[in-house]
């Protein structure tokens, strides 16, 4: 068994081959887990005792020859999916002591599935961050290179997965949250459509943009995960009742004549030459595919961030007000700086005489971006941008401007106003740091995105070239 | 929607209707962080949006239901669980009407 280059389908066949048991696969990960974790700090909180202690279980039931799709596979969970008799911060002081009373939606699914809970990982207090920075309980590193970020606000979660510190892991996209720091840490993240995973039991950042993801190493093992993790859940009014596609299944499709827009608007100035080069070169490689490739655009493109952060801080205030001290948490005292200034915009665009400038104004605007997006899949299956602007930037180098860490969202927050999904996978290396490109398709369009970047990663394989980890 | 400068007295004003208590520093620092994200976002001004719907539900969703009928639920211990202050069955808060 090697860890650092298993994935979760491999980890399926090797337990059903009995190559390895799930007590020596948990073994393996918290072996790493402490390795690791003190130098790259990806984890709030281990659950070690109890993860044996279910993998030993999940044998006993191996061998029994109970099937569970993914009965024994160890798995690490974003700090702000509630997980019943485990400590979840959001990794905020707030709720430090805070220990759930039940699971969020898909945490249940995912147990019930067969999955084994590693520990919580790390992130951008309530989620509010491009880098891990802004974690109550300290940053997590780029495995890649220790002196940057790891991209945010998913920051633990991307770089559990991506040293091998876990098979996969959960994490949360509210405006590139999961896309991000997929793309800074050379693994695959995945934003479904708005409505497509429950958001019941995630603690809320901003209710009409949050989409509920995961961060695999492979297409296919991002594929596997969001067939368990949809669906429409009675809890959560958002989530659609379209029916769940066989993601897994439909992904060796073949992709020839499928068009590909690029948005010119997402190549202007701002893009650091090194990254477009990467995007334009998979672009090469699509067409080798037989995909057909053309520019278009998004004529409101430039206005969607100025939406996003009105409208985000003000569903931000608007959810962070139950943190009142007393049901649960330790009261507003505790919010950091972070947190502050977005309660702090949102309470102001929200307030009596601004509403309708601000709030209602984003929201008419958030129309337009919407309908950028509609015409241009008339004319196109899927679009293909780059992730983030930049390379993994120094840690430190943009928290004292708030407004410079937001534009590092440039090219997520579309996907949330629009509700469409997007898929983050690594596209290649730049000074030894990766590069993610974005592929984004209409409403519930999962499958084809699958498709589309399972054909590139297999002509590609970056996922494998993580040799220039440097721990 | 006029460009909007947020003062250290606006400032004070906004953490009290929000509930938040202000560092010194916070309190020096958020009107000029607050006053450049705001003129950030002001470029919406450009837009002419007067024709234009707003959206809010993004897949177009409308009147989701279920029927109302009891089903699980916490127990009180439960619910009680994570409280710092609770008496009896109940969760303690300050008084809001004087006797």
């Amino acid at each position: 068994m090697n860890i650092d280059q298993l994935t979760i389908i491999k980890a399926q066949g090797g337990l059903k081959k009995k190559e390895f048991s799930s007590l020596e696969l948990v073994e393996g990960y918290l072996k790493n887990i402490k390795k690791k974790n003190p130098q790259l700090n990806a984890f709030i909180t281990l659950c070690e005792k109890k993860a044996l202690l279910e993998a030993k279980k999940a044998d006993k039931l191996i061998s029994q020859g109970v099937k569970k799709s993914l009965l024994g596979i160890p798995m690490a969970f974003k700090d702000n999916f509630l997980t019943k008799g485990i400590k979840t911060t959001a990794a905020s002081r707030v709720l430090q002591n805070y220990i759930p009373v039940y699971d969020a939606t898909v945490v249940d699914k995912l147990k019930k599935a067969g999955v084994i809970i590693l520990g919580k990982t790390n992130m951008d207090a309530w989620a509010h961050g491009s880098s891990g920075e802004a974690s109550d309980f300290e940053v997590t590193r780029n495995p890649y290179d220790r002196n940057k970020v790891p991209g945010g606000s998913s920051s633990g979660s991307a770089t559990a997965v991506a040293s091998g510190m876990t098979l996969a892991a959960t994490g949360t996209d509210t405006g590139g949250s999961i896309r991000q720091p997929a793309s800074f840490c050379n693994v695959v993240g995945l934003k479904p459509t708005y409505g497509r995973v429950s958001r019941y039991g995630i603690i809320a950042m901003a209710s009409s943009l949050d989409a509920i993801g995961h961060l695999t190493k492979t297409v296919a093992d991002s594929a596997l995960l969001l067939g368990i993790m949809a669906g429409q859940d009675k809890f959560d009014a958002t989530t659609s009742p379209s029916p769940v596609g066989d993601y897994l299944k439909n992904i060796k499709k073949s992709v020839k004549n499928i068009k590909i827009g690029v948005p010119k608007e997402y190549f202007r100035e701002g893009l650091e030459q090194n990254v477009k080069s990467k995007i334009k070169a998979a672009l090469k490689e699509f067409e080798k595919l037989g995909v057909k490739v053309e520019e278009v655009s998004l004529p409101h493109t430039e206005y969607a961030l100025a939406v996003y952060y009105i409208i985000q801080p003000a569903e931000v205030s608007s959810n962070l007000a139950r943190y009142d001290g007393i049901r649960y948490g330790l009261g507003r005292k505790m919010f950091a700086g972070e947190a502050k200034r977005r309660i702090m915009l949102g309470t102001f665009t929200l307030s009596s005489g601004y509403w309708e400038a601000y709030y209602l104004k984003a929201m008419k605007a958030r129309t337009l971006i919407k309908e950028d997006f509609d015409k241009v899949f008339k004319k196109v299956d899927a679009l293909i941008t780059p992730v983030s602007p930049t390379l993994p930037f120094k840690i430190g180098e943009k928290t004292a401007d708030p407004l410079k860490m937001y534009l590092s969202d440039i090219y997520t927050v579309t996907a949330n106003l629009a509700g469409i999904p997007g898929i983050s996978i690594p596209a290649g290396f730049v000074n030894n740091l990766p590069v993610g490109m974005q592929i984004l398709g209409p409403h519930f369009s999962e499958d084809l995105l699958f498709r589309l970047a399972y054909h590139y990663e297999q002509k590609t394989e970056f996922y494998k070239k993580n040799t220039n980890l440097i721990n | 929607m006029k460009s909007s400068k947020l003062t250290k007295k606006n400032i004070k004003h906004l953490s009290k209707l929000a509930g938040l208590k202000l560092t010194e520093t916070e309190l020096k620092k958020f009107p000029k962080q607050l006053s450049a994200i705001l003129a950030y976002v002001e470029s919406l001004n450009k837009l002419d949006t007067k024709k234009i719907e707003p959206t809010a539900q993004i897949t177009g969703l409308e009147n989701i239901t279920r029927e109302d009928k009891p089903g699980e639920s916490l127990t009180t211990n439960e619910v009680l669980s994570n409280t710092k202050k609770k008496s009896r069955n109940f969760f303690v808060t300050k008084a809001i009407l004087e006797k």
